[in-house]
């Protein structure tokens, strides 16, 4: 296990280091003076060079990409140059956001993939299952944004039972801040939900086959007592690696979803940050993001080993 | 089912299969159309008969400038198609070739290339879709380019355990005894009988790249004005939410229907194709 551990830890380093160079390239070659940007096109030539050398930008990129990743290394971010604050302290604010709205769309999605998908395989190729199975095909083929569109126009338009988008904040009152992520949530949560009730099914199909279901089942266990204790647990091994999966597909949903809300968390806060050329941040948080997929990645591969306890660490 | 059946009688009797075909036949006929006849201009502004309903002059209404919806629609057919087309071919071209070259060389070069791809994959693929276009600008070319770029590793790793299987079968060793070289027997053997796997990932992947398309449009760094393009659309009708609800529904409706379609057609296609699954689903 130690073993394995030291080898996924490798990866993990390597993988970072790898995103760092590719964010910095593709940064520096990014077109428009950030300096410019943040005085004006009119800017006296004296005041940008001024600006140049505050911001490091006149040294060479080697040098500024080694104290960048040092700088990381050390867990220190970078200071906004649109801000002028430093990005943790962007990110404590925002994070407030992003956070319990990925939680919210993750549970909400697991909740009703294993709902749905343990209804669809118990009833295989009947009407239950074709309409479950329809439905989440409906659902995966929907873009997020559009469903996210349509709450607001029922929910939002129509009935009037929630505001249209924007975030009140915690502080302000914490049940209408739930309420501002509730829509949100759901938009996220279906599609993600719709792909993992498929894998839920097949998972279960392919277990309920399996010898030690019909032991189970001939021993005397009811049939529901086997979906839950045998069936479900061997099941969850596929599906919980798709959840690793589809986790970064849930942090690029955020970008979108945020948007369409006006939501100030991390998505909206990249955008912008593009858009502002505020390398600082976009760096920061492209980094971050891609840290937060592999590790959540490689506690997906823990998990294995809990749930299953045959899987020995020279399987993973 | 019976396995004597040919392709086409085991097609029709399949119902994803003909429901994603006509979905996506549908699709393409009206892009096809859009070249030649839209109802009106898709681009022509008509600002006195702005935000009108549906009449039996413009279907579906017209938008914020006067412009005919349905005209804008048939015509962002287009722009999808093209997407879908020019990504998925960027992402077969490279994809398939590192995939086919992993497999054949194994060794460090297989290894190479397995671990760049999951380098990729550890990107949410629209975050850094955003950084790319953001990097070298807006633009309906540098959006689909770099969605093409998000699906090379997906086709390099299925290219790559398809073609390791074939290489492990006898008649590739025969073809090996026979004297034919690595490459005559990649071109030869392994790229025919791995050509069925990477047809169905491209049909899930043009669904994808039109969603990523799509979704990069809203965001306001896909297509540009004035190239009618539904993503777009949706973020214009957002503006408009309270005026004229229904502009933010047609457009969703054109994006959801051939994304269905194409993924429909693409599950139809895996069974059609290999029927032993059939039984498992």
């Amino acid at each position: 296990m130690s073993l394995f551990l030291a080898k996924r830890f490798l990866t993990f380093i390597a993988t970072l280091l790898g995103a760092t160079i590719v964010t910095f390239l593709a940064l520096e070659i990014l077109p428009g003076d950030p300096a410019l940007v943040i005085l004006g096109i009119n800017a006296p030539e004296s005041a940008v060079e001024v600006l140049h050398i505050k911001l490091g930008l006149d040294r060479p990129p080697l040098e500024r990409y080694l104290e960048w990743v040092g700088d990381l290394a050390r867990g220190r971010f970078g200071e906004s140059y649109t801000y002028g604050v430093s990005v943790d302290e962007l990110l404590r604010a925002r994070l407030t956001i992003t956070l319990p709205l990925a939680f919210m769309s993750m549970v909400l999605s697991v909740a009703a993939a294993l709902v749905l998908g343990l209804f669809a395989a118990s009833r295989h190729n009947r009407a239950g299952d074709i309409s479950v199975m329809g439905f989440s095909q409906l659902g995966i083929s929907v873009p997020n944004f559009w469903l996210a569109l349509l709450l607001v126009l029922f929910f939002a338009v129509n009935l009037r039972w929630f505001s249209a988008g924007g975030f009140p904040g915690w502080d302000e009152s914490v049940w209408r801040s739930i309420k501002a992520l509730i829509l949100p949530a759901i938009a996220l949560a279906t599609v993600q939900g719709a792909i993992l009730a498929r894998f839920t099914r097949s998972a279960v199909l392919e277990t309920m086959r399996e010898d030690y279901v019909r032991t189970a089942r001939a021993k005397g266990l009811t049939r529901r007592a086997t979906l839950w204790r045998h069936v479900l647990r061997n099941a969850m091994i596929p599906v919980i690696t798709i959840m690793g999966l589809q986790f970064a597909n849930l942090l690029a949903g955020t970008i979108v979803v945020e948007n369409v809300f006006s939501l100030p968390g991390i998505g909206r806060l990249i955008l912008q940050s593009i858009s502002n050329r505020d390398v600082v941040v976009v760096r920061d948080l492209v980094i971050l993001l891609a840290a937060v997929v592999v590790i959540i990645n490689f506690i997906v591969d823990l998990l294995y080993a809990v749930i299953d306890p045959r899987l020995k660490a020279s399987d993973i | 089912m019976d396995q004597s059946q040919g392709f086409f009688a085991r097609g029709f009797r399949h119902r994803s299969f003909v429901t994603g075909g006509i979905l996506t036949a549908l699709l393409v006929g009206v892009a096809a159309l859009s070249v030649v006849w839209t109802p009106y201009n898709p681009t022509k502004i008509n600002i006195r008969g702005r935000l009108a309903g549906p009449t039996a002059e413009h279907w579906l209404g017209t938008d914020q400038f006067g412009r005919d919806i349905l005209s804008i629609i048939m015509s962002g057919a287009q722009n999808s198609i093209t997407v879908g087309v020019v990504a998925v071919s960027i992402g077969i071209l490279f994809g398939v070739s590192l995939g086919l070259l992993a497999s054949a060389r194994r060794g460090w070069i297989e290894e190479l290339v397995m671990r760049l791809s999951d380098f990729m994959f550890a990107f949410p693929a629209i975050l850094l879709a955003i950084m790319l276009v953001a990097t070298i600008g807006p633009g309906a070319v540098n959006a689909i380019v770099a969605i093409g770029i998000f699906s090379v590793p997906i086709f390099a790793r299925l290219t790559r355990g398809a073609g390791n299987v074939v290489w492990a079968r006898e008649f590739v060793l025969a073809a090996r005894s026979a004297g034919k070289g690595r490459f005559r027997i990649t071109i030869e053997h392994v790229l025919p009988n791995i050509i069925s796997v990477i047809v169905v990932q491209a049909t899930i992947q043009f669904a994808l790249a039109i969603l990523a398309e799509a979704a990069l449009s809203y965001l306001g760094i896909g297509s540009q004005p004035p190239t009618p393009s539904w993503g777009r659309m949706l973020s214009e009708a957002q503006t408009m939410i309270f005026i004229n609800p229904m502009l933010a529904v047609y457009p969703g409706i054109a994006i959801a229907v051939s994304v269905l379609g194409l993924n429909l057609l693409g599950d139809g296609l895996r069974d059609i194709i290999d029927p032993r699954l059939v039984r498992k689903r």
